[in-house]
């Protein structure tokens, strides 16, 4: 795929398909890094089973729909998809899921409408969604970040608990997993606990999880990056927080003591890795400069109404799939217009 | 629509107009009890039993019916088949009643019903209304069996389950159950039925289209058979 510039601008821009891909995974790999330091080789492994399953079913179908095999596996589109749904899913989830999950992802949400460019959904987060729903127990079992547990577990404990689902005979699934920081603070909050009450825990950080608040960090600085490079426009992830931060800081003038600190929704779960990678796919989100920014504001604060009010403690996935049904309207409503067509009437 | 045999009637209902793969009637009830087998067939012989009658019904007074009233007429009808068999679902099968709830009387609003007199049973006549009734409602539960037992089966690894609620305590040992299978939730939820129907449909368009090729690779070789139509 390559769309030549005949006239001006002739500002260079990274118009080839795998070209902007590789340049979503390189800005992927600082947060993954991240990841990988704070929740141990599970977060490793999943990226690599995610990333041979997903190229394994795009070849397939590919192979099915009687197409060139190599063409879609080189631009990398399956590996961004991939890598996203890895960073989202819990470190020990099964590998099974990884599969199914990519199965899902690129066989049914992907290919089935058409292959790269014509799906409406986002395969990472539909692939999550389907997990999330159908295996809450195993979705929802993160491990701890490693500053807060003495003995983590081994690569090869991570390896058998991964492939055979057998744990170390003194340990129990219970044991070494606990809640996400978004979990723990819906649940206390649901036991009528105050926020500065349940901030005291040593779990908890300047704003979010102790662990999870620096990996936003690191994210956040792929995110700029790409921004920068203009991978992405800055308006999906700019409205996006702005949605979030602005919902949040409402209800927390409105009451601190039930509702979060604006700062926490931002750095917990994946708001950050929602802004910056997710809601700005370009196939599924809003196309027009004025409709990503509706779009990007709609998710913000979607995420924070499902975060406070819904039945999950976080929402990106949803929030995202959400606006994607509603991204073509969008679009619809926000032409730009035409040069010399309509306008100002006058009078 | 003139006049058809019988055995189109039948292909007709069975396949080739099926009320569920083709027009995509009845979706509400179709897609909304369908999640375990038994439960779709429970509810599609309520449907077909409602079908049968109401054609039979229409067919009988097409022809004193003015067409002004004609639909206010046919849903009266039909209302009185489905109250009829709810009450009869209600009092031989008490628990799959329960289980069923609002989409048996819900069969009421079903637009393949009300369709079916409309488009077939008030322009034919008794016989062919009946063969029309018929076809259409196995079609129809044929379906919702399949995806029931799909949907039974993926998510949560058994196959009949409840069986016995249709056919009494024998039919206990019917159910099959994989051990050890954990089971895929998202089958049983609504979005399992729009993709299960959505394979199915898939699954059909694909044999259509294989049933063509062959027919279209055999009059090649039959020396241009005038008349071979699919």
């Amino acid at each position: 795929m390559e769309f030549q510039t005949h006239s001006s601008p002739h500002t260079s821009r990274p118009n080839r398909v795998d070209k902007v891909m590789l340049q979503v995974v390189m800005a992927l790999i600082p947060g993954t890094i991240a990841l990988i330091f704070y929740f141990g080789w599970g977060v490793l492994l999943n990226v690599i089973l995610a990333v041979a399953s997903a190229a394994a079913f795009e070849a397939l179908v590919m192979k099915l729909r009687k197409r060139p095999v190599l063409p879609p596996l080189f631009d990398l589109s399956a590996v961004v998809t991939a890598l996203l749904f890895a960073v989202a899913i819990p470190p020990l989830l099964p590998w099974w899921l990884v599969v199914l999950g990519m199965a899902f992802a690129i066989i049914m949400v992907k290919q089935m409408y058409g292959g790269l460019g014509y799906n409406p959904f986002n395969p990472a987060m539909a692939a999550y969604v389907l997990l999330l729903i159908s295996y809450p127990v195993e979705m929802t079992s993160w491990l701890p970040p490693q500053l807060l547990v003495e003995n983590s577990l081994s690569l090869g404990e991570i390896l058998s608990f991964k492939f055979a689902g057998t744990l170390p005979v003194d340990l129990t699934l219970d044991a070494i997993t606990m809640a996400t920081p978004l979990d723990e603070m819906r649940t206390k909050l649901d036991l009528n606990q105050m926020i500065s009450e349940i901030q005291t825990s040593p779990l908890w950080g300047d704003f979010g999880g102790q662990g999870w608040e620096w990996v936003g960090n690191w994210f956040l600085m792929g995110g700029i990056w790409m921004v920068y490079k203009r991978t992405i426009t800055w308006q999906i992830p700019l409205a996006f927080l702005t949605g979030l931060v602005g919902m949040a800081t409402l209800f927390w003038l409105f009451d601190p003591e039930s509702f979060p600190f604006p700062l926490f929704h931002v750095f917990s779960g994946g708001a950050i890795l929602g802004a910056f990678f997710i809601a700005t796919d370009p196939v599924t989100a809003s196309t027009t400069r004025a409709g990503q920014l509706i779009y990007g504001a709609a998710i913000g604060v979607l995420v924070y109404i499902i975060r406070t009010w819904g039945g999950y403690p976080d929402a990106v996935a949803f929030a995202v799939l959400l606006m994607n049904m509603a991204a073509p309207t969008i679009d619809y409503y926000t032409r730009p217009r035409v040069y010399g067509h309509g306008g100002i009437k006058n009078g | 629509m003139a006049e058809t045999g019988f055995r189109n009637i039948i292909t007709d209902g069975l396949w080739n107009n099926n009320q569920a793969l083709v027009a995509l009637l009845g979706l509400c009830p179709l897609l909304a009890v369908t999640n375990t087998a038994i439960n779709g067939l429970g509810l599609g012989l309520a449907t077909t039993a409602v079908l049968v009658s109401s054609n039979a019904t229409v067919s009988l007074i097409r022809n004193f019916v003015r067409p002004e009233v004609r639909l206010p007429v046919f849903v009266m009808v039909i209302a009185s088949f489905v109250t009829a068999i709810e009450l009869g679902m209600n009092a031989y099968f008490h628990e799959l009643h329960k289980i069923l709830g609002i989409f048996i009387p819900l069969i009421v609003t079903n637009c393949a019903i009300i369709g079916r007199a409309e488009a077939f049973a008030s322009k034919n006549n008794l016989q062919r209304s009946l063969v029309d009734g018929l076809s259409i409602g196995i079609g129809f539960t044929l379906v919702l069996v399949t995806l029931g037992g799909m949907r039974e089966l993926v998510g949560q690894g058994t196959l009949f389950d409840q069986a016995h609620l249709m056919f009494g305590e024998v039919a206990r040992g019917m159910t099959l159950k994989i051990e050890n299978f954990p089971g895929m939730l998202i089958a049983i939820l609504p979005p399992g039925a729009f993709i299960g129907l959505g394979l199915l449909i898939m699954v059909k368009n694909l044999i259509d289209k294989r049933v063509v090729a062959k027919a279209t690779t055999q009059t090649e070789t039959s020396e241009g058979a005038a008349g071979v139509t699919t």
